[in-house]
């Protein structure tokens, strides 16, 4: 529970409720059960029946949320398309109603629609942008990552915090969120990962992409930069990564070009998510007072590898 | 790991797909087994079209930061999680969350 808004679960059960059965009075209560799918400071997510309530982080921007839940509704055979065109406030928050969709099983190491998701992602990114929808915020979450990294670091210092800090004064000032991003703007959903998809109809329509909250105009390749950064550190095999990306090539994305190499265009965004991804890890082993896992090691590892690499190989390699 | 030599750290790079060793002290190079043959095969192939390799090598190309995946070092990748569960739910949160 959020300690900040302890009845904010309770109000949105009731607004949910309220959505899935619109015919039903308080009188006459249904029996269906509801269940909170998410409640973390930036998003709290009730589920009644089919419908989902959301509500966004605290000082969303109610017309860029209403600009992104309009992308949505129009693009319903990419996004999971919203029960309501315009967020309700509930207790101070923008909340927003959805059908509920499966989401892909964590358990279950083949359920990862590696195919559907590069082939949303390239429909998504040919869609040209509308008129005055904000920037994509991925560059932003990364700055905001290392943000929350340094005031941990305010109270403990930790070892892995060095690496993590030279990689990311590394990246140019357009992955620091610093300047605008460069290049063509494409519409882009700029929070991509597994929890970011489900099936709708639930069990087995077809898969969609879910939060709007992250989605803009910007640079493309950052969507494709979380795979990227898993596959680089060594956390997604080399075949799903070739799956995912093989399919988005041929499905005419246009964030990576189709012969030559792809990481031209990946590096500088999979550097940043590995870096945000190592960030959010220091911060949370610090504030749990625990060491790093492996996995988080494993990212710590790869922004500790970065720095060596801004000179490359010297070309007067001898024995 | 550490150059036999000089025992500096050595950082790893990625050539055409064949990973490298260079020792940031001596700037010495150190090859896994087979890395040789497979930069023969690519200078080989340097002045004629390649043919369709019989065996990928490598799967897909990685950023010169990346891991080394499986097959190099003996390694076989943090995704191999069919060991102990906490190793998988570390793994699945970073997969399924911002």
């Amino acid at each position: 529970m959020t300690a900040d808004s302890p009845a904010l679960i309770p109000a949105l059960t009731a607004e949910v409720r309220a959505v899935a059965h619109p015919d039903r009075t308080g009188d006459d209560p249904c029996a269906c059960d509801s269940s909170p799918l998410a409640d973390r400071p930036d998003a709290t997510v009730v589920r009644h029946a089919d419908t989902v309530a959301k509500a966004h982080a605290p000082g969303t921007d109610r017309a860029e949320l209403a600009r992104r839940l309009a992308v949505a509704a129009r693009l319903p055979d990419v996004l999971l398309p919203p029960l309501s065109p315009a967020p309700a406030p509930v207790l101070g928050r923008l909340v927003t109603f959805w059908p509920y969709g499966a989401p892909v099983d964590p358990d279950d190491r083949d359920a990862a629609p590696w195919e559907d998701t590069a082939a949303l992602l390239a429909r998504l990114h040919r869609t040209p942008a509308p008129a005055g929808l904000p920037p994509m915020r991925g560059p932003a979450k990364a700055a905001r990552a290392v943000a929350r990294l340094c005031s941990a670091l305010r109270a403990e210092p930790h070892p892995a915090a060095g690496p993590v800090l030279a990689a990311w004064a590394a990246l140019p000032a357009w992955a620091r969120a610093e300047v605008p991003m460069p290049g063509p703007p494409a519409l882009c959903h700029g929070d991509l990962h597994l929890g970011q998809l489900v099936r709708h109809p639930a069990p087995d329509g077809p898969w969609r992409l879910i939060d709007v909250d992250d989605l803009g105009t910007g640079v493309p390749a950052w969507d494709l930069a979380r795979p990227a950064a898993w596959y680089a550190c060594g956390l997604l095999p080399p075949d799903e990564w070739t799956r995912f990306l093989g399919t988005y090539q041929r499905a005419g994305g246009p964030a990576v070009p189709v012969k030559d190499d792809p990481w031209a265009a990946l590096d500088v965004p999979a550097r940043a998510l590995t870096v945000q991804t190592a960030a959010l890890a220091v911060a949370k082993a610090l504030a749990a007072g625990r060491p790093l896992d492996e996995v988080e090691q494993a990212v710590v590892d790869a922004c500790a590898r970065m720095a060596p690499i801004s000179h490359e190989l010297a070309p007067e390699v001898r024995d | 790991m550490h150059c036999p030599k000089c025992h500096a750290p050595m950082h790893t790079y990625n050539r055409n797909g064949v990973q490298i060793e260079q020792c940031s002290g001596c700037r010495g190079i150190f090859l896994d087994y087979g890395e040789l043959e497979a930069l023969t095969q690519l200078e080989a192939q340097w002045s004629k079209p390649a043919p369709p390799a019989p065996q990928a090598y490598p799967a897909a190309p990685a950023p010169a930061w990346g891991a080394p995946h499986g097959g190099h070092h003996g390694g076989h990748g943090h995704y191999d999680h069919h060991g102990h569960h906490g190793h998988h739910k570390s793994w699945a949160h970073m997969l399924f969350s911002s």
